[in-house]
């Protein structure tokens, strides 16, 4: 088990390498930055050389990069263009996202599965195929579209939650964009856990389980949930990655000032240093929730031995 | 059945009565009559081995009296499961989970799938004491040891966090044994125990079963397709041919001589240290499919003796001898031929 993370781990070097270069490539390479940062203007050619000398960018994309990456592991992250440092945005963005991803993740779990506990133990009735029509509905609905909707109708209309999130973002005004942002995982969540059930609820240990005389609930919750959940839990894992980042859409929408609405607004002024800068720590979320749930694996299904 | 009086109505002996039983499955196809009116007695210490192929309704009776039917698509339509003289058909469904796993519990045929991949076999073990007699954690994890050490299972002490898969085949059923009797069961049901164990390991687990029942006097109820087992540890044997008993006996009354053509069939196509160098027989044709079960006797399309009479009556279960049935028009002259 130590080793395999360790392996893990060092697998990730590479991976991180690769993934940040072509970020940084990307934005480096391929926009002029500082021609960004004088807007319709054109700059003063010499104010613009000792720009670029200040920040790196006369040297060759190569010694660039190595010079970046040499600075992120001292722990800095550049200075966006504002002169704010990017680890002070990040410091006030990363906080914010993280409550609203957990938001989105515990009702992910918490609906999510048990909808599709429901729905799997009722396979082709009813309240199965209501919940597998509506979970394509939500599905199929994009997050700018759901978001506006559901912020018009609870926001504004009925007034139950909070329009727009205040700069601080309590956990109270998260819930509704938390709701928005979970709501198309939400549903493959269901999908998942109701296929996985569906097809576990005849197993032979189940019919074990009930020929030992347990109680309904403990049949479900302890043998067959447990089982059950495994892709599930794969799914949830990966996604915490991609709700981290994938909130631009939902944080635009309700005005939250976290990892999504800082990225949008970098690419929006080619700020260069903080795109990258994010993109990095998001690159690093991703890679260690991924090998999170390659363990959980292991506590979920003790089949599962790593070599 | 049970050896002494059969005959008496509600006669004191009987642990397990299944009395006229009938089990549907809504498929598809229509409706599959997988169990039509099976009547069998159980006594205390008695095993009672019955026989069929896959498809006879022989699994699906004995889910019927644990209560663990596929429902739905799975539906008991008739007769009754006197259990201690109760019908347990009527009770409720809170009164009957607690008879189940704790009065009458069951041995499931392959132990690898039948046991929670994912929970260590204590777990598994203790689960029962502390969910039937609310035992708390630490003591029922010991209970789970002296269970796995009285099946026979080395190291016990250490090996009772271990998971299913960590098993070998015989370990596994010996565990499905320990739970099986965790709780002092009078009845076991056994549903092909050994048919997934190497040959050598199926004598072993069926000498600890016969051991075990012995011992603690319960009732064993033998569900298997393979006739060499039988003829060590039942008493009684009933026959089952397409959701029906076609005949009952004492084991040896039925090895020696069988009193329904399909038992004879059966027997014929086993080989045997007697009769060396025979051509074996096969039954010629296929069980009827549980949708379309033919009008009359349900055998007489691969039935050697089969006359008119077969096609049009459903022969009643005909007394043939002490403490024997058969449920064929032909019984004495069946008897008769194989002397």
């Amino acid at each position: 088990m130590g080793r395999y993370v360790v392996r893990r781990l060092l697998q990730m070097i590479p991976v991180f390498i690769g993934s940040t270069f072509l970020i940084f490539f990307m934005v480096y390479a391929l926009g002029d930055p500082v021609a960004a940062m004088f807007g319709d203007r054109a700059p003063d050619p010499a104010t613009a050389a000792q720009i670029r000398r200040d920040l790196y960018l006369d040297q060759p994309l190569g010694k660039q990069y190595l010079h970046y990456m040499g600075q992120i592991f001292q722990g800095n992250f550049g200075t966006a263009f504002n002169g704010q440092s990017v680890t002070e945005l990040m410091a006030s963005a990363f906080p914010v996202t993280l409550r609203l991803t957990l938001i989105a993740i515990v009702l992910e779990m918490l609906v999510g599965i048990t909808l599709g506990v429901f729905s799997g133990l009722r396979r082709g009735r009813g309240i199965d195929t209501s919940v597998l029509l509506l979970s394509l509905v939500v599905v199929s609905v994009p997050t700018f579209v759901s978001g506006y909707l559901l912020q018009f109708v609870f926001g504004v209309r009925w007034a139950w939650a909070a329009p727009s999130v205040s700069p601080e973002a309590p956990l109270n005004e998260l819930l509704l964009p938390g709701l928005v942002l979970a709501l198309v995982s939400l549903a493959y969540v269901t999908r998942l856990t109701r296929t996985s059930i569906a097809e576990n609820v005849r197993a032979d240990y189940v019919r074990t389980a009930l020929a030992k005389g347990l109680p309904r609930h403990r049949v479900i919750t302890r043998h067959l949930l447990r089982n059950s959940l495994i892709p599930v839990v794969t799914f949830i894992g990966t996604d915490i990655g991609a709700l981290m980042g994938g909130a631009i859409v939902t944080e635009r929408i309700f005005n939250i000032h976290g990892v999504g609405f800082q990225l949008y607004q970098g690419i929006l002024r080619q700020n260069s240093p903080t795109v990258v800068g994010f993109v990095t720590i998001l690159v690093l979320v991703f890679l260690l929730a991924n090998l999170l749930v390659d363990l959980l694996y292991a506590v979920l299904d003790p089949r599962i031995r790593y070599a | 059945m049970t050896n002494d009086g059969r005959n008496g109505e509600g006669g004191g002996t009987a642990l397990l009565d299944v009395r006229d039983l009938k089990v549907e499955f809504r498929t598809r196809d229509g409706v599959a009559h997988a169990v039509n009116g099976v009547s069998y007695r159980v006594a205390p210490g008695e095993t009672l081995a019955v026989l069929g192929e896959s498809g006879s309704g022989k699994s699906v009776t004995a889910q019927a009296v644990m209560g663990i039917l596929d429902s739905p698509p799975g539906r008991v339509t008739g007769g009754q499961v006197l259990f201690h003289g109760r019908d347990l058909l009527t009770l409720r469904r809170e009164e009957r989970r607690r008879i189940r796993g704790a009065k009458m519990a069951m041995i499931f045929q392959d132990a690898l799938s039948a046991l929670n991949p994912v929970l260590s076999v204590g777990a598994q073990l203790a689960e029962m004491f502390k969910v039937h007699e609310g035992t708390s954690r630490k003591e029922a994890r010991g209970r789970a040891v002296e269970l796995m050490e009285r099946v026979g299972i080395p190291a016990a002490r250490q090996r009772v966090g271990d998971y299913p898969h960590q098993f070998s085949g015989g370990m596994r059923q010996r565990i499905m044994i320990a739970m099986a009797l965790a709780l002092g069961p009078d009845l076991i049901i056994a549903d092909e125990p050994t048919t997934a164990l190497d040959v050598t390991v199926q004598a072993q687990v069926m000498d600890l079963l016969a051991e075990l029942q012995r011992e603690l006097t319960m009732g064993l109820i033998l569900i298997t397709h393979d006739l060499g087992v039988v003829a060590d540890v039942a008493d009684t044997i009933a026959v089952m041919y397409a959701g029906r008993i076609v005949e009952t006996a004492p084991v040896h009354a039925l090895y020696r001589v069988p009193a329904h053509p399909y038992t004879r069939g059966l027997l014929e196509s086993i080989p045997r240290l007697d009769h060396k160098g025979r051509r074996l027989h096969a039954i010629k044709g296929l069980p009827p499919s549980l949708t379309a079960i033919p009008p009359g006797c349900p055998f007489h399309p691969r039935c050697p003796l089969a006359q008119d009479v077969c096609r049009t009556d459903p022969p009643p279960l005909y007394e043939a001898g002490p403490g024997r049935a058969s449920a064929c028009h032909f019984w004495k002259e069946t008897l008769d031929g194989a002397r």
